[in-house]
């Protein structure tokens, strides 16, 4: 039979030998292994003065960009609501009128953009699924909250701010390399 | 008994219960940090430098907890098992012979509270005396899982008790006497006893560990089998009192292996010391750097070995340890005596 792992060991179930019975010699060879153990260097991370580094296809809170004029790039086609396997996206689609052209890239926006934090499950579909390249996951981790209401996540808080753009580069460019 | 007796006994007393208490709390500290640090983590450092005030913290958080008394629960000994338990632990602290003499502000001070001649003994009434705390809690909670950790613990302190018993017998031959103090005094520079009752001391030791309920022998309290054992219904301070009373026990069960065993306050050389308030000092610093450094050891060990099944338990205390102490005993009488006559 082919064995699974190289690490199996047969159960033996033989008599103990003197030296095996009085305990002392493991005990003791047990304390010299926890006691290297004591000066060896440390796994811990302290926390939120230390971050460990993401990794670039690192899937977090989703962001919706704008384009270079700063207009946002989502058209409400719905493709990722469809896509999501969690069904956390929900939107309301509006007509853009005239003189909002400077807010809106294309003719049909998003009026409501609503993210479920609780319901997504941060697969990244969405973002596969978007025509306009509207919708990114970034590397920011959802943030706590004190009620379910607070993790649905509207357009002010998915909406990448004019003045503090969000780059998502590493992701474009980790999905060029999928293409 | 004059004043100015009295009013030194009572602040020694007083001290040295401080001190206790001090240590206990850091023991606390201490074990989490050790724990940590076996296991590559750093364990507790938010509170405080270094975690230093984690203790506090514990105890502020201990404090506030809300505390439940169950209905089914015999009211006043769920009350009186923390109790005695702390009580019985601080009680053995006033034997011991904390170090000769300590010279301040032109003061001397006798460093032992009380110069019992039958001072062993009295500690082990006293430790032995402990295991009603447990009982009384676990019995009182009404509880199966608290019921079992204390039957747990008194049937283990029962055994473990006899070989501990058998094999300070073995030193007491050796040094003749009951008193602490004497023996303390016998084992002035390197003379330790551990030298010539090496098989004593490490019966001692292992029968303190489970005295002490402390891992390997933990299994009153086994989280995995009883959900804490005894003190499952306890909750804020008396918890606080049972989980304290363990590192009280501790501390006292490490001065006392390092007063039967490895000198007490002696530490070699020190008869080229010719001040005695220096000596003084320095004896009591000694003293407690043996302490500190069991205190370790009863740690290190509980982040070596795992827990042993209750039958081990048993089979370890009765078929090996008390043998093997009577064995001690016999030898060391024969030695006591041969030299008694010249050989
Ligand atoms: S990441 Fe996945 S689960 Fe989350 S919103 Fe996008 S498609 Fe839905
Ligand atoms: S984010 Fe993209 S996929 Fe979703 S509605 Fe907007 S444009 Fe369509």
């Amino acid at each position: 039979m082919e064995r699974l792992t190289t690490r199996a060991k047969q159960v033996s179930n033989k008599e103990m030998t003197l030296m095996e019975r009085i305990y002392l010699p493991a005990i003791l060879h047990g304390m010299g292994v926890t006691l290297k153990h004591f000066f060896m260097k440390k796994a811990s991370v302290r926390y939120p003065e230390v971050q460990r580094p993401f990794s670039p296809v690192y899937r977090g809170v989703h962001v919706l960009k704008r384009d270079e004029e700063g207009r946002e790039r989502c058209t409400a086609c719905g493709l990722c609501a469809v896509a999501c396997p969690a069904e956390a996206i929900t939107m309301v689609a509006e007509e853009r009128k005239k003189g909002e052209e400077h807010l809106y890239r294309e003719e049909k926006y998003a009026a409501v953009y609503e993210i479920n934090q609780l319901r997504c499950i941060f697969c990244g579909l969405c973002e596969e699924a978007c025509p306009k390249e509207a919708i990114f996951l970034t590397d920011k981790i959802t943030p706590v909250e004190e009620d379910r209401a607070s993790f649905i996540y509207g357009k002010d808080k998915l909406v990448e701010p004019l003045d503090k753009r969000v780059d998502v580069s590493k992701r474009q460019s980790w999905r060029l390399n999928q293409a | 008994m004059d004043q100015a007796l009295l009013i030194e006994k009572i602040i020694l007393v007083l001290t040295m219960l401080g001190i206790t208490l001090l240590i206990a709390t850091y023991s606390t500290y201490a074990e989490r940090k050790v724990a940590a640090f076996l296991q590559d983590r750093l364990g507790p450092d938010r509170a405080g430098p270094f975690g230093l005030l984690q203790p506090l913290a514990d105890a502020g958080k201990m404090f506030f907890k809300e505390e439940l008394i169950p209905a089914a629960s015999e009211k006043w000994l769920f009350i009186m098992g923390p109790g005695i338990a702390m009580f019985t632990a601080c009680m053995t602290g006033a034997a011991i012979p904390w170090g000769t003499e300590l010279h301040i502000f032109g003061y001397t001070l006798n460093m032992q509270i009380a110069d019992i001649d039958i001072g062993i003994l009295y500690i082990i009434g006293f430790v032995s005396m402990g295991v009603y705390g447990i009982m009384i809690g676990g019995w009182a909670s009404n509880n199966k899982y608290s019921l079992y950790g204390a039957i747990r613990a008194s049937s283990q302190m029962i055994s473990y008790e006899l070989a501990m018993g058998l094999s300070i017998i073995a030193v007491v031959m050796m040094s003749g006497s009951l008193s602490l103090k004497e023996i303390a005094a016998q084992q002035s520079g390197m003379n330790w006893n551990v030298w010539y009752q090496p098989l004593g001391f490490v019966i001692f030791f292992t029968c303190a560990l489970a005295e002490c309920n402390r891992a390997p022998f933990d299994l009153p309290e086994c989280e995995t089998e009883l959900i804490g054992g005894y003190h499952v219904e306890y909750s804020s301070m008396k918890l606080g009192f049972y989980l304290f009373a363990e590192y009280i026990n501790m501390f006292i069960s490490s001065a006392v292996i390092a007063t039967l065993y490895f000198g007490g306050y002696n530490f070699p050389f020190q008869d080229m010391i010719s001040s005695p308030a220096l000596l003084g000092w320095l004896q009591f610093i000694a003293l407690f750097a043996k302490i500190f450094f069991f205190i370790f050891v009863f740690m290190w060990i509980r982040w070596t070995l795992p827990r042993f099944r209750y039958d081990q338990l048993m089979h370890l205390g009765w078929k090996s340890l008390i043998p093997l102490a009577i064995l001690n005993m016999v030898i060391t009488a024969a030695v006591v005596i041969a030299r008694n006559n010249g050989f």
